[in-house]
């Protein structure tokens, strides 16, 4: 417990970030110039993770600012991701029609990227809390942030009201721990909760009610779909996985580190959320028409195979959970950022529209290929030894039922995610010739997806490194 | 003096009235004030644990304020967007807002 300033090393890189991005805002006010704010985010991102990764990486776990936070590697692999996620974002927001311009955009990014490394980090139910509104407040911004589009201000609206009502309810749970336990340090909590009881079982509702809304599980997945479909792409595409990612995080320490004794409660409570979110997600997902949407349905059936890890709450459960995220976080990035590409071309994002793009973007196409392959689980992209992590970690608790439900629902997945890439390879846009319709690429979309399209192959081929990453993570909840 | 009871009884009922006029209202503005009530109730919560428990841990009276100060600000961003909504569609009531379903 002391001033351990190696432990928020990469929140305090972000904080200057942001502040150097406000001091040069009012400088860069010509055209040419304002590009500068979006290389200047990423850079310092980028910069701020090589920097963490270099000096800042935690040995044995320990409490840092009063017990507040945990330095440790399960915080420090999801602080390491979120940095890199955000990164990449900033280099797609830069080509977002009047988002990439305005260093306000950027700001809220960053500020919610600290939010996302403390939720990852927080020990305490008080920094907890001020780490998911820290996280939720600029989102619910950046969502509604095109202020004279009817679907981006509706997105913000409806994901503002569920994520105010969840929060709340989520808030409620967190004062009755504190009453029962009557500390609100999560770590000498776990001595209190020993035993079954229905005041237990019914706070464990009301936090999963609000951690259920931050990872879109079914119930509470009601807003993912629109917010998605109306939020500009790239925020859309943070919004699926860093902080979904920072909400699985939570859900992690929470009852892991704190209910411990009564996991047979909160087990089921889970599964049974995890297998409805993979079916629903997925046959809904089969339906849909706009690509956003789509996405935001397998992205709800995601969380639900990510759960699964959390569901079996062993070693294996764990790292597969981490590298489950981290597999996802670069796969449905790489995802949002094609369509950020093409929709800034062509204006839409209708599954139709994608007609021949094959022949309009070659690059793109691949790259498209790579990300939905991933999702869909094939080898040898990061999504295939993710979900059989997952999955084996499930079989190793027991949990047969859930790991069937989990298989079926992948081979549904994979259906409508080469029903998506059949429009792109196989079909011709009608009557024009698609060579004369090219769709270019900017630069730092070039970047981002090539990082990303490499990290996808890299972390389903060299498997070594990501897992003693997730191993290290895993280990160091059970100290 | 007051049993504890009584006043988790209390906040036990306006969260229940929160949550009801969170569910129930279809004015923007109304379920912003239901979701008011839940966090009022949660502060009653927090002060009545922290008066009956150990009085030197000060952490119930910290969560107190700092639950005060972020629903202010989520209120604010909350209020904010529900303007940026009404300028363009000129209605503040949930169910009008359809444009994305399904």
């Amino acid at each position: 417990m002391s001033l351990n300033f190696l432990a928020i090393l990469p929140e305090i890189l972000i904080l200057i970030v942001a502040i150097l991005i406000l001091i040069l805002d009012p400088f860069w006010k010509d055209e040419s110039r304002r590009t500068n704010l979006g290389w200047l985010t990423a850079g310092g991102l980028a910069a701020a993770l090589i920097l963490s990764l270099l000096i800042g990486r935690p040995s044995d776990p320990t409490f840092a600012w009063g017990g507040m936070v945990r330095f440790d590697w399960l915080a420090f692999a999801f602080k390491m991701a979120f940095l890199f996620a955000s990164a990449i974002t900033a280099l797609f927001f830069m080509d977002a029609e009047r988002l990439g311009n305005r260093a306000e955009a950027y700001l809220l990014l960053l500020a919610a990227t600290i939010g996302m490394n403390l939720m990852a980090a927080a020990s305490d139910l008080v920094m907890l809390y001020l780490a998911i509104e820290t996280t939720s407040i600029p989102m619910y911004v950046l969502a509604g942030f095109m202020l004279d589009d009817n679907k981006s201000t509706e997105a913000g609206f409806k994901y503002m009201l569920f994520g105010a009502a969840t929060s709340a309810i989520f808030l409620y749970g967190l004062s009755l721990v504190y009453g029962f336990s009557g500390t609100t340090h999560l770590e000498t909590m776990r001595s209190y909760f020993t035993t079954l009881n229905p005041i237990s079982v019914g706070v464990l509702f009301l936090l999963i009610v609000g951690l259920g809304f931050k990872v879109s599980l079914v119930p509470f997945h009601f807003w993912a779909p629109d917010t998605y479909e109306g939020a500009p792409t790239s925020v859309a595409g943070l919004l699926s996985t860093a902080s979904k990612a920072a909400g699985m995080a939570v859900l992690i320490r929470l009852f892991i580190t704190a209910f411990p004794q009564v996991h047979g409660n909160w087990q089921l409570i889970l599964a049974i959320l995890a297998a409805l979110s993979m079916t629903l997600g997925n046959l809904v997902a089969l339906t849909q028409k706009n690509l956003k949407r789509l996405l935001a349905y397998s992205s709800i059936a995601h969380a639900g195979y990510a759960l699964v890890g959390v569901v079996a709450a062993n070693q294996l459960g764990l790292e597969g959970i981490v590298y489950y995220l981290i597999a996802y976080i670069l796969t449905n990035l790489a995802a949002f950022g094609v369509i950020a590409a093409f929709g800034r071309v062509t204006g839409t994002d209708e599954i139709r529209a994608f007609d021949g793009m094959s022949r309009r973007a070659p690059s793109l196409a691949l790259v498209m290929l790579v990300a939905f392959l991933s999702l869909a689980g094939m080898p040898p992209f990061g999504g295939f030894i993710a979900k059989v992590l997952v999955f084996a970690a499930a079989i190793q608790a027991g949990w047969i039922w859930l790991v069937v439900v989990g298989v079926i629902n992948s081979v549904v997945g994979v259906y409508y995610y080469l029903t998506v890439m059949k429009y792109v390879y196989l079909y011709r846009l009608e009557g024009e010739n698609e060579e004369a319709l090219p769709i270019p690429v900017t630069r730092p979309q070039l970047i981002a997806l090539v990082v990303l399209t490499v990290g996808i192959v890299l972390a389903g081929t060299v498997f070594g490194p990501w897992f003693s990453l997730s191993t290290k993570a895993a280990l160091s909840l059970f100290f | 003096m007051i049993p504890l009871s009584w006043y988790l009884y209390l906040s036990a009922m306006l969260f229940a009235i929160g949550l009801y006029g969170v569910l129930a209202r279809k004015n923007a503005i109304a379920i912003l004030l239901g979701v008011e009530l839940m966090l009022n109730a949660v502060n009653i919560n927090l002060v009545a644990f922290w008066r009956y428990g150990d009085l030197a841990q000060m952490a119930g009276q910290v969560f107190a304020i700092i639950v005060f100060a972020v629903a202010a600000s989520e209120v604010a961003v909350g209020l904010s967007l529900v303007i940026s909504v009404y300028r363009r569609r000129n209605t503040v009531v949930a169910n009008e807002l359809d444009l994305m379903k399904w």
